[in-house]
């Protein structure tokens, strides 16, 4: 069954490693990780404190805008100014204020990506997680389906397929119409995952007993998923706003209230870039650079979760330097709490031997 | 027991020295193995026994410098008396393995050290043919051998453990699982080591493979003269195939002893408990006792000596203070590498009638050993195939 | 054999639903905006005999039922006939064959640079995993993080437009003082790898990441493997262990790259656009902006099945890599 291109489940439990951490380390176990923490590693809490950051923009951005996006500083100019104290990043050629564009333009974004995310991870739990738990012939269906929808270019079908709704507003439509090309990834990971867990010994348990399927799959299954489902929900993010914005850059959707994505998009058909207008574009670009970032910076944390080895064996650690096949020896380190006591009273008692 | 092992047996090949290994460096570091010490003499079988966390396959991989991360050595010395083949008579050049780097490592490694993995499912590389796995080494040690010398050697070394050669240009995953540790063990023997180090190099395999390949190893050894560090959770195995015994628990060395002075007096509780746990084939019947609870986690050692919670003979002072590795008082003058780790052998009072010295049973001798039922193994930890 | 013989199954399943997806498409317009596409075949500057098979794969004429529709429009693309653009007035055919090979060039080199990179550097990183290498991992997550186009508009402005390092429009020397005559001379090839380098390098670094973090985690995972540490128990020379270690830790590389085939893909196309490179993209945002069905369509088909060819590709690669998938095989 295992086709090539089927991705291997990303950490199914193996027993038996040889060397070294075999004797203490515990060997990850999914149930034990239900409750584990993200690592507090700067690159979470970086892009954690980022994405916060952009969060409380799209809810309260547009309130603390100093101008609507649609105010202009002057209604016979068609130069574009520079930053000043008054207009902190400048106008565009319509003069609207850019700042409180951006301000307000990250709002549609964020809530289409989000959206796109949560349908998206939704479909692929039901694809991914039936297809992985039945088998059989079902999963064939869906295996070959999720294959299928991997292998479309969805920008492009969205090209085709948003031009005419150009001027829809919903958020809620263009999410979904996003979600439809971009569920099939978390589908086939979620399916590895699925079917790695599925043979778990607490599993298997649960369906001799005689647990409905349902509940197993609620009870048993998902909740070991989740981090698998949380990267695949970021991953899916991170797709939603590169795509919502690439289509409203390129004109194919085309929003009422400006968008970071029509804000490169005005900004590119007057020529922004040959007349060195930067105040006009670097601000969208970078926060929807940012807001990537933010996300993968995230995700770094959730793949340490999934798979502790990322995590553990830094080859440099307080100093030490680890090699494989080259334990290093430290002689000086002393400073062992637990067996001090221990090592002491081993000493007394060989001088009281000698 | 062996021809081999009578005559030369009196010369260390590998020492090990109050060695003691962390894994984590710093307040966070947990000891694994704490002052431990063995001697393995040429051609001699040692077996290290112990349950699972016990420390005795820490030690091993520590010893030879292959611990992973985060595991740090701590503390003590491992003395390796190299004699390289072909170097006449008493030339032993010693190496201080701790103090060595990378290149003089590689020199020694499966040269003079090699070792046999638990899974030789997971120690064979999934991508690589098997002659490829057998000349490599061949390539990297012995340089003036050209292709067809290698082809040939790796016939000879599939011959020697019973593979037909044309399983050469097989994968690991179309040989079944006891062809894979033959493998392993003809590839380990492709250097003439001086010491084989064996973590339970057959627990992964049912019981009927398992005896075919320990006596071609016992077999093997004989003729090539090689010493062995067995590491095994089954003691019963230890007992017929090993010349001398070292029991491990929570990361120490409880108890030293020779195979059938360990069979018929084991000085330690729990040498005697991990004796009643494995049943004999043809001995007696006796009741399988087992012991009690399970082996404590490192980072939450109980004090004194840690395994008065599951003792049977615990007294006041095992709850407070560490007994250390001693000869029992009773034992006969001369027989120094009889240590034991337990207040019950101090000489302050008589030991438990098990744990007694049996004026009967005479120390490590053929006779002793004769009388030593074969035991089978009776355990397996589960079968890959 | 089964698993190839299924494989090719799949494929040849997932082109049949690209091929049916593709007739309905422009079915499934709401009201106004297939009354848009008509009126454009009807305007548009063509032959009749091009208008009434247009008219025809349109459903144009409601004598023809659905299933005659479709069963039409199968036969005209087994011939290769995939319709006449309605902007430029030539057959959709035509406009690929001159298209295509751009694209393909240009996602073909820019992948190969970035799998030859981003797999050594991956490497590397995971094997050493010192702090500073590590360090370099969200600078890779930069560029896998953040759009094609933004990256694509970055380097057009800086290493284009300010440094004038590389051209950044087009896909040759175009100019009105361009003397070059298309095909395999110098000058011609030179002005098209020119002009190919920032375009090739914005997909090159946008997937570079992937394939650094992908073999990173694929060696730290490997390493822990007991036959890595069996290459070092051996003795063997570094470089051996490391690539034992990587032989191995190369193949779900691999089997995720086919998983982000059809991402790279439309992410070139977007950086095409960007650079106004002669290729399938450009193509497709003239005629998204004109309401070119025909000519959409004919691209998103040929889009579709070079995804499914590079996934065939990464499938055989995958096989020949691995001695169990071979057997299996």
């Amino acid at each position: 069954m295992a086709a090539p291109t089927v991705a291997p489940p990303p950490e199914a439990p193996r027993s038996g490693t040889g060397a070294g951490a075999g004797d203490t380390a515990a060997t990850p176990v999914p149930r034990a990780r239900r409750g584990s923490r993200i690592p507090r590693s700067p690159k979470v809490v970086v892009g954690a404190g980022m994405l916060a950051l952009f969060a409380l923009l799209a809810v309260f951005g547009p309130m603390i805008a100093p101008h609507a996006p649609d105010w202009q500083a002057s209604t016979t100019s068609s130069v574009p100014l520079p930053p000043s104290s008054s207009h902190w990043l400048g106008t565009d050629q319509q003069q609207h204020d850019i700042f409180s564009q951006v301000l307000a333009g990250g709002r549609d974004t964020l809530l289409i990506a989000f959206v796109a995310g949560i349908i998206a991870t939704c479909l692929s739990v039901l694809v991914g997680v039936t297809a992985g738990y039945l088998g059989g012939w079902v999963d064939e269906v869906l295996s070959i389906l999720s294959n299928i929808f991997l292998a479309l270019p969805g920008l492009l079908i969205l090209l085709v397929v948003m031009h005419p709704l150009k001027n829809t507003d919903n958020p809620l439509l263009i999410g979904a119409v996003i979600a439809l090309t971009a569920w099939a990834w978390g589908a086939r990971v979620l399916r590895a995952q699925t079917m790695a867990l599925r043979n778990q010994d607490y599993v298997e348990s649960a369906r001799v007993i005689g647990e409905r399927k349902a509940r197993i799959i609620l009870v048993e299954v998902l909740p070991n998923l989740l981090p698998i489902l949380a990267s695949s929900f970021i991953f899916t993010v991170i797709y939603g706003i590169g795509t919502y914005v690439s289509l409203s850059w390129l004109g194919v959707i085309n929003p009422s209230s400006p968008t970071w994505g029509t804000m490169l998009n005005s900004a590119q058909s007057s020529s922004a870039i040959i007349n060195s207008y930067w105040w006009w574009y670097a601000p969208p670009a970078l926060c929807v650079a940012l807001v990537g970032i933010a996300l993968a910076l995230l995700n770094f944390g959730i793949d340490e979760i999934i798979n502790p080895r990322l995590r553990s064996a830094r080859t440099h650690r307080k100093g030490v330097r680890y090699t494989l096949g080259l334990t290093p020896v430290l002689r000086d380190s002393t400073a062992l709490e637990g067996s001090a006591v221990n090592d002491s009273a081993v000493k007394a008692v060989k001088g009281a031997a000698a | 027991m062996s021809a081999v092992s009578a005559t030369v047996k009196a010369e260390p090949v590998l020492e090990v020295r109050g060695l003691c290994v962390d894994y984590g460096v710093g307040s966070s570091a947990v000891r694994a193995v704490t002052d431990a010490s063995l001697t393995l003499h040429r051609g001699e079988v040692l077996g290290l026994a112990g349950e699972s966390g016990s420390g005795k396959s820490t030690l091993a991989y520590a010893l030879t410098r292959l611990l992973r991360a985060p595991g740090v050595i701590s503390g003590g010395d491992v003395l390796f008396h190299n004699r390289p083949q072909g170097s006449a008579g008493e030339r032993t050049e010693t190496v201080d393995l701790l103090a060595a780097d990378l290149a003089k490592l590689r020199q020694i490694r499966w040269s003079q050290l090699a070792v046999v993995f638990q899974s030789a499912m997971h120690a064979l590389n999934p991508v690589a043919r098997i002659d490829a796995q057998l000349t490599d080494v061949l390539k990297a040690h012995r340089r003036q051998m050209d292709g067809a010398a290698r082809r040939e050697r790796a016939v000879e070394l599939l011959r020697m453990v019973g593979i037909s050669p044309d399983r050469l240009r097989s994968y690991p995953h179309e040989l079944s699982g006891g062809m894979r540790q033959r493998v392993m063990i003809a590839m380990a023997l492709a250097l003439e080591p001086q010491v084989v180090i064996m973590d339970e190099p057959t627990t992964a395999l049912d019981v009927v493979t398992q005896r075919e390949i320990l006596e071609e190893l016992m077999l093997l050894r004989e003729r090539l003269g090689f010493a062995v560090v067995f590491i095994t959770h089954d003691l019963s195995l230890l007992i017929e195939l090993a010349d001398s015994i070292a029991i491990m628990y929570a990361g120490r060395i409880v108890e030293r002893a020779g195979a059938g002075q360990l069979f018929h007096t084991p000085r330690h509780p729990y040498s005697l408990g991990l004796l009643q746990s494995f049943p004999a084939l043809h001995g007696e019947r006796v009741r399988m006792e087992g012991i009690p609870g399970s082996p404590p986690t490192l980072t939450a050692l109980p004090g004194g000596c840690a395994f008065h919670p599951r003792c049977r003979y615990a007294m006041d002072r095992c709850h407070s203070e560490q007994p250390a590795l001693l000869s029992p008082h009773d034992e006969p003058i001369g027989a120094q590498d009889r240590v034991a780790a337990c207040w019950l052998q101090d000489g302050t009072q008589p030991p438990p009638e098990p744990l007694a010295l049996r004026p009967g049973a005479a120390p490590d001798t053929d006779a002793a050993l004769a009388a030593i039922p074969a035991a089978a193994p009776a355990t397996t930890e589960g079968d890959e195939q | 054999m089964t698993t190839i013989l299924r494989r090719l199954g799949f494929y040849a399943l997932a082109a049949f639903a690209a091929v049916t997806l593709n007739f309905f498409l422009p079915r499934m317009l709401p009201g106004d905006a297939l009354q848009n596409v008509l009126s454009n075949i009807k305007s548009a500057d063509i032959t009749p005999s091009q208008l009434a098979a247009l008219t025809a794969q349109y459903g144009l004429d409601s004598r023809q039922s659905l299933v005659s529709q479709y069963l039409g429009y199968l036969g005209h693309l087994f011939q290769g006939d995939l319709g006449t653009s309605t902007s430029k007035s030539v057959p959709v055919s035509q406009i690929l064959a001159s298209d295509l090979p751009w694209t393909i060039g240009l996602i073909g080199a820019a992948t190969v640079v970035a799998f030859l990179l981003g797999t050594a550097l991956g490497i590397v990183v995971g094997w050493k995993r010192s702090g500073v290498l590590d360090a370099l991992l969200p600078v890779a997550t930069f560029f896998q993080a953040v759009p094609y186009f933004i990256l694509a508009l970055l380097l057009l402005i800086t290493a284009g437009f300010n440094w004038h390092w590389f051209p950044y429009s087009g896909g040759y020397e175009t100019g009105r003082y361009a003397t070059l005559t298309e095909g395999w001379n110098g000058p011609f090839v030179t002005s098209v790898v020119e002009h190919g380098t920032l375009p090739a390098a914005t997909v090159a670094l946008a997937s570079v990441a992937g394939w650094i973090i992908g073999m990173r985690n694929m060696m730290i995972t490997t390493m822990d493997e007991d036959y890595v540490l069996v290459a070092a128990a051996k003795g063997l020379p570094q470089w051996k262990v490391v690539g034992i270690a990587a032989r191995n830790a190369i193949l779900p590389s691999i089997s995720n790259f086919a998983l982000s085939i059809s991402l790279v893909v439309t992410g070139s196309i977007v950086t095409e656009i960007v650079f106004s490179y002669p290729g399938v993209g450009y193509a497709i945002y003239e005629g998204v902006l004109a309401a070119d069905y025909p000519l959409m369509q004919g691209i998103l088909l040929v889009v579709t099945f070079t995804v499914l060819g590079a996934n065939l590709l990464a499938d055989l690669a995958y096989v020949i890599l691995d001695p169990r998938a071979r057997k299996e095989a």
